[in-house]
This record gives C-alpha cells, structure tokens and sequence, in this order.
C-alpha cells in the first residue's frame, strides 16, 4: 500500500505494444502523458475482492472506456479514481493510483480536494431540485468562484451543448426536464467548476437512443478540454467514442472470480484484432 | 402418506367439516377488531363533541382578547411565547441531532442516540417538570423561561427523530452529486440537504410544538404563579398559561370557571387538531416531491 509519492508529472515513454498500436491514430513524435497511474490496484468491500492487480494508464486529454460484463469491476475502479468509493462500507484498496504522480491515496490527501479536480456523473441524472440555474451555479458558488457567475454558467450550458434549450427558462426547476436533457445538465454542472478529469459512469445507459446520441456528440466536443474516463455497459458506444478501451473481465482462475484488467488498447484494436481470447470473444458477442 | 385427499372431490362445494366453526372465529376476530378501531375514532369524536359543545359559548372576542375576568388573553399570549422560546432552542438543536444521525453517525453512534431520544420522548413530563424546578425555579422564581426550558426537552426528540426521517429520504445520490463536485459536505448540508428535507423538518417542528402546547405537568411547577389580569411577554417572570390556567378553574367550584376552561380547551383543542393535520398534509406534499 505504502508507495513512494513523485513529486512531479510522470511520463511514461510508452511501452513497445501500446507505441505501436496507437501510431496509426495519435501523435506519436509526443509520448501519451498519463494523467492517471494505476499501479497493481486491488479493491475489496469487505472479505469480497472486488478488483485483482490493475495496472492501467489513462492519458491525458483522450476518451478511455472501460468496458466488460457487469460484475467486473470497471465501476468500482472508476470510483476509486476520485475516492467516490471511500464512504462504502468495508472498502479498502491496495497498489496506488497516481493522480499527475500525487497517490490519491496519500496520507496528506484531501478527497473533497481531489473531486474538485476530478469531477464525475452518474449512472442516474441526478440533478438537485433547484432550478437549472442554481444547478451549474451551486459548485462555482460554494467554491468561491462568484466572479461571473452568469457568463460562467452559459459557458457550461453551452459546454454541455443545453444552452439553447433551456435559455429561456434558466429559473425552472431543473426536475422538468427530460432524463437526456437532466444528464446533459449533470455534465454542465460538473464542468462548470472546470475540473480536470471527468468521469462518466455509464451516462447515456437511463437515456433513450436519441438523448444518448447527444451525449455522444457532446464527449467528442468535450475531448481535450478534458480527460474523459468512461464506464459503459454498450460496445458501440465505447467504439464510437473512445480513443482507448480497457476491456475488464472476471478472472476464474483464482479460487473465487475477481473483477480484472484483461486488456487495454487502442478502440480499433481492441475491437478489431484484441490480443487476448476473453476479449475476442466478448466483443464479438460470444458472451457477456 | 394417505390414499386419497381424505374428501370427496366431487361433493358440491359448500362448506364442510370444522370450515362452519373455523369461519364464525374468523368474523369475530373481523368484528372484534373493527370495533377497536372504530372505538380509536368514537373516542376522539367524543372528546372534540363534549369539548366543543361545553366550550363553544364561552368564546367571542372579549374571551379571547380581554384578561381575567371576562377572558383568558393574557394566558392565550403566556402559551404562545413559552411555546416560542420552548421552539426556539429545540429546534435548531433537533435538526442538528438529525443531521448528526443521517449525515455524520455512524451506525455505532446512530443506534444508542436514537435509543436515547425515544427514552426522553417517553420520560413522563411531571419528572422533566421536577427536573426544571430544581435547577430553574428552586431558591430563584418561577418563569415562563422554567416552562419554556421543559416544553423543548419534549419537542427535542419529537423534531429530531421527525427531521431525521424527512433527511433520510433526501436521495443518496443528491449526497454523491455534491461530493463528486469538490465542496465540502456541511456546505452539501446546508444547501442541497435541509433544503430539500426543509417541508418535513418544518412538519415535526409543528407536530412538536402542537404537543408541547399543551403540557400542563412542568408548567405547574415551572409558571402557575401569575397575574391572570396582566398581558406579560417578558419569560423571566412566571407566565399566564393556557394548561395551568384550565387545571386552576377546574379545581375551583365555580360554574363560570368551568365554562371557562371549557372554552379555553376547545381553543387549545382546536388549534393541536388544525396544526397537526395542517402539517400532515404538509408533509405528505414535501415527501411525494422527495420521491418524484
């Protein structure tokens, strides 16, 4: 658990398999910054391990999906990455995972400080019953980031692609809208504080096939503002939108499954020639 | 294992064996039980009738406006402002109890706490009375303030344990939504959590202080010394009440007494009868807009 904690950003040159798959689609005169390092992560609730031994890199300013069968834990490592998981009974996690090389784990650590800059929306639109206004303005407000407020929350409105929409009627309670429009909301919220990262737990999986083509569309406006980590259940969504997907899995070997990282690559990798059989056979519907 | 199903499956189908008997015991059972219910509600009819009918002549404007002896408005006022002060220091203390239980307790805490308040929701209020006097009135004077300090220890547990419900019904999600935005949780609390539960939170307050207003054990030790002729509003001397006043004009042999505190009983009576179902309603509409 105990992990030397660098200091500064950490770049990973890039090992010999990933370098060449992603060579085709990114720039590859610059090395993959990694915003997040997770080094041999193990998450238990309780007796019950939940994640065996991930190592994953999430790079800087790009869409990972993280995808698998339900159960393998690809959630649970979500939620460790802005410590959503710490008020769940019995949670405990072992390895570390390097915020821009700062463990997110580390003793001196402030979670309300790392979900500042690590923002995230839920599986569920979950807006407060307030108006649509006081929805993207809440966190500006309580963050002391009162200065143009109003241009501020336009910008994320816009960001979010909802601003026309609801221009006219920013004073409405925000529990009128539609589910779509209410996740769109969510997103607003989330970066009208500008975070970092934003994390999206399976966003479009309450929303019907229109809303969700929207959400789409707004994750490719937002990549490169932001580095997107994304949870989801369906595989198009992840071909269509993510620049790398990790493909997560139980692991049956072991005396009891545990959720694992099986493989991790570029999207048309992954979907197109995975290395591993568990991944072909997944994404080729053969099971899950 | 028998033979046969031990009947007769082609026999018409009316009842056979014990079923008459095991039937008649089931419709007394229904009957018995009905009856209980239906004696909850004649009970109370009765009481709203009798105080109504005894009541109802005494009151006009001077009863209500003019003080002893032709009304009872110094001891009207005296209830508001002990029930006042009485909410003031009770409610803010309950709603933080409540927060402390849904927000911060963890399930070791939460436990023997809410044990706790239902203990002192259940202590009798002559003992909360004694309590008061000894360390309020003893060797100093009685005051509306005694009386005050009594009727919050009932509300505390009435509006906590009532808040706490309202909060618990706030979505864990709200909860996850500012925690996933960097604020720090009692900025969460204060401003997306009491907002939300603030219908309910109020209801309890109401229902608290619909019981409080009319305790009559403390306030007989607390403030039953008083100048029934006198408009008071000042707590540190003891307060004209309505509950003491009623147990007073009781006790005497005068007809016109009666009639009095009657009257006074019916005002009381309908003021804990309005409130509770005003906050009834309230609560219902706050919680079907929780859970929408």
């Amino acid at each position: 658990m105990t992990q030397a904690v660098p200091s500064r950003l950490r770049i990973r040159p890039g090992d010999p398999a990933t370098a060449a798959a992603t060579a085709p689609t990114f720039d590859a005169r610059q090395a993959p910054e990694h915003v997040f390092e997770a080094r041999d992560v193990s998450i238990f609730y309780g007796a019950k391990q939940a994640l065996a031994g991930v190592d994953l890199g999430i790079r800087h300013g790009q869409i990972t999906a993280l995808i698998g069968p339900s159960g393998c834990g690809k959630t649970t490592f979500l939620r460790s990455l802005n410590r959503m998981n710490d008020s769940v009974g019995g949670f405990r996690i072992e390895g570390s995972i390097l915020y821009h090389g700062h463990d997110i784990y580390g003793d001196q650590v402030d979670r309300v400080e790392v979900r500042r800059r690590i923002g995230m929306v839920f599986q569920k639109p979950n807006p407060f019953p307030k108006s649509i206004y006081d929805n993207v303005a809440w966190a500006p407000r309580n963050l002391g980031l009162r200065r143009g407020l109003d241009e501020r929350v336009e910008q994320a409105l816009r960001g979010a692609a909802l601003w026309d929409e609801v221009k006219d009627r920013l004073k409405d309670s925000a529990l009128g809208l539609s589910g779509g429009q209410q996740q769109r909301l969510c997103i607003a919220r989330a970066i009208a504080i500008e975070p970092d990262v934003l994390l999206l737990d399976e966003p479009a999986s309450a929303l019907d096939p229109i809303a969700t083509q929207a959400i789409e569309e707004l994750m490719h406006s937002l990549k490169g503002r932001f580095t997107i980590v994304i949870v989801t259940h369906n595989m198009q969504q992840a071909a269509r939108v993510a620049d790398r997907t990790a493909f997560f899995s139980l692991e049956t070997a072991g005396p009891k499954p545990v959720g694992s990282l099986i493989e991790v690559d570029a999207t048309e990798k992954i979907f197109a020639s995975p290395q591993d059989p568990r991944t072909r056979d997944y994404v080729s519907g053969r099971f899950g | 294992m028998s033979a046969g199903p031990g009947f007769d499956p082609t026999a018409p189908l009316t009842a056979s064996g014990n079923l008459r008997r095991r039937q008649a015991v089931s419709r007394a059972a229904e009957i018995g039980a009905t009856a209980a219910a239906v004696a909850a509600i004649a009970v109370l009819a009765l009481i709203v009738y009798t105080v109504v009918s005894r009541g109802a002549k005494a009151i006009d404007l001077d009863f209500i406006f003019t003080g002893y002896p032709t009304g009872v408005g110094p001891m009207l006022l005296g209830t508001i402002v002990i029930a006042l002060v009485a909410t003031a220091m009770a409610m803010p203390i309950g709603v933080l109890i409540a927060l402390f239980l849904t927000e911060y307790a963890g399930s070791r805490a939460a436990g023997p706490l809410r044990l706790t308040l239902d203990l002192l929701n259940g202590l009798p209020s002559i003992i909360l009375g004694l309590f008061v006097f000894a360390l309020l009135v003893d060797h100093k004077q009685q005051s509306g303030f005694a009386g005050a300090v009594a009727l919050a220890i009932i509300e505390l547990p009435l509006i906590a344990r009532g808040s706490q419900e309202v909060l618990l019904l706030v979505p864990k999600s709200l909860r996850e939504a500012s925690d996933a935005l960097g604020v720090a949780r009692w900025r969460s609390v204060l401003t997306v959590v009491l907002p939300t539960a603030l219908g309910g939170i109020v209801t309890s307050t109401v229902l608290a202080v619909a019981r409080a207003a009319g305790e009559t054990a403390p306030l007989i030790l607390a403030s039953s010394v008083f100048d029934p002729k006198s408009f008071s509003v000042n707590p540190f001397e003891a307060m004209p009440n309505v509950p003491v006043w009623i147990y007073k004009l009781s006790e005497e042999g005068n007809p016109e007494g009666f009639t009095e505190a009657w009257g006074m009983s019916l005002l009381l009576v309908s003021f804990i009868l309005f409130a509770s179902l005003g906050a009834r309603a309230l609560l219902a509409r706050s919680k079907r807009k929780l859970s929408s």
